[in-house]
């Protein structure tokens, strides 16, 4: 599962989601607006601080950015080549600040918080007829069903290996398909029968006063 | 006390519950039958994630066609499989789910999420990633995180098939003690001698109902 958040009791935790998601938002309008390299290596060290202050484990982090690190080098390699290496230095730093702040934001702070956050923050759309909760729940239930995709879809490849197929991508995609309908079919059960009621969202040109 | 009047059930064109009529007030009631005999169907009735295409269900005489959420408030359920029925990433934050649906106070979730991870020995999971458990524990978690809705009734679907010997033991003795009436859904006849009343479907009829001693050798007999 993209269970991200690790548990403790820092100061970085006891953050109101809220406000943890707003500061990353205006951060990262921050970081793009103004253009300052030492300015941006000081929020690069003040967000590797909280990582300190919030006791994060090195590897798990370093296994959400591997992917994102391995980008880096292209995007500044572009820039010396094209540009100048000044430009391309901002920003690799600007996106590495960015996207440590949000590893940092997702790994001291719980979906339910999250989720619920976006639910208030989604709450004006129910003037236009879309319904806040239901997004938000979408929006966990994509987060739920990753890992749960990645099983099936190990366990199909395994079964095929076992029965001498190699690598085929129809003969995995389409019974995963079919496995990932059956097992929203279920989790949607098990959510109805845990009491989960969206309310009924009436756009505001329909509402009767 | 749950009523099930005159209920027949159709998908598509297969006709998978007919006539059923029963009324259901003992504390602990087994439903037994072959695969596709239409029990797992007759139990996705009694809080209303089916609605009978004939007839009705009633729980303590609300009705789940009239109002469906007072049902689920008063019939939980288990299902066979925990990984389908745990909504959050974290242990806590699925325990809160139902209780936060159920539109409760803050300090009142929490007073209860930390009372049913004492009694079910869960505390040290608590802030683990769901889908890191055992079989064992992912069932206890899907189990607590009903119970703590503290319904008046729980059913369970199958809720040992896919565990070991030593898990389905603790699953046993945690339905065989928990306070609420149970419905229980199994293959495992040995589960059923202490309860009150079996019933045995077949081909979407009731073809049993009694006490377990009588209703098991009938099963044992047809199904042999």
């Amino acid at each position: 599962m993209l269970s991200l958040y690790v548990p403790g009791d820092s100061f970085v935790h006891r953050i109101p989601a809220g406000t943890k998601l707003a500061l990353l938002f205006a951060g990262s309008i921050a970081l793009f607006a103004i253009s300052n390299i030492p300015l941006h290596v000081g929020e690069l060290l003040a967000i590797v601080g909280l990582f300190y202050i919030a006791r994060l484990p090195w590897r798990a982090t370093l296994r959400q950015l591997r992917t994102a690190l391995f980008f880096m080098v292209p995007i500044f390699l572009f820039h010396v080549f094209l540009t100048d290496w000044v430009l391309g230095l901002e920003t690799v730093l600007r996106i590495l600040a960015l996207l440590l702040f949000a590893v940092l934001v997702t790994l001291t702070t719980k979906l339910s918080d999250m989720i619920d956050v976006l639910e208030r923050a989604f709450r004006p759309l129910a003037y236009l007829g879309i319904n806040p909760s239901k997004i938000s729940m979408m929006l966990s239930m994509v987060i739920r069903f990753i890992p749960l995709m990645m099983r099936e879809a190990q366990e199909i490849l395994e079964a095929q290996r076992a029965r001498g197929l190699d690598r085929n991508a129809i003969a995995v995609l389409v019974p995963l398909l079919i496995k990932t309908l059956k097992m929203a079919d279920d989790l949607s059960d098990a959510i109805d029968a845990r009491g989960y009621d969206a309310e009924t969202v009436v756009p505001i040109w329909r509402r009767v006063h | 006390m749950i009523e099930v009047s005159n209920v027949n059930h159709r998908f598509g064109e297969r006709h998978v519950l007919r006539d059923i009529n029963l009324s259901i007030g003992e504390r602990r009631v087994g439903v037994i039958g072959a695969n596709g005999s239409g029990k797992s169907t007759f139990v996705r009735l009694l809080n209303g994630l089916l609605i009978p295409d004939e007839g009705a269900v009633a729980v303590d005489g609300i009705d789940t066609r009239q109002d469906v959420k007072a049902v689920r408030r008063k019939v939980g359920f288990v299902f066979q499989n925990p990984d389908n029925q745990i909504v959050f990433p974290i242990v806590e934050e699925d325990i809160e789910f139902g209780l936060k649906n159920l539109k409760l106070p803050k300090d009142e979730i929490a007073r209860r999420v930390d009372s049913i991870l004492g009694r079910y020995r869960l505390e040290h999971l608590r802030e683990s990633a769901a889908h890191l458990l055992s079989g064992g524990e992912k069932q206890m978690l899907a189990i607590s995180s009903v119970l703590v809705m503290e319904p008046q009734y729980v059913v369970f679907d199958e809720p040992m098939t896919l565990l070991d010997l030593r898990n389905k033991k603790l699953v046993l003795d945690t339905i065989q003690t928990i306070e609420q009436s149970v419905i229980l859904v199994t293959h495992d006849l040995d589960h059923l001698h202490d309860f009150e009343r079996v019933i045995v479907f077949d081909r979407g009829e009731i073809v049993a109902d009694g006490l377990p001693e009588s209703v098991i050798q009938y099963y044992t007999r047809a199904m042999t």
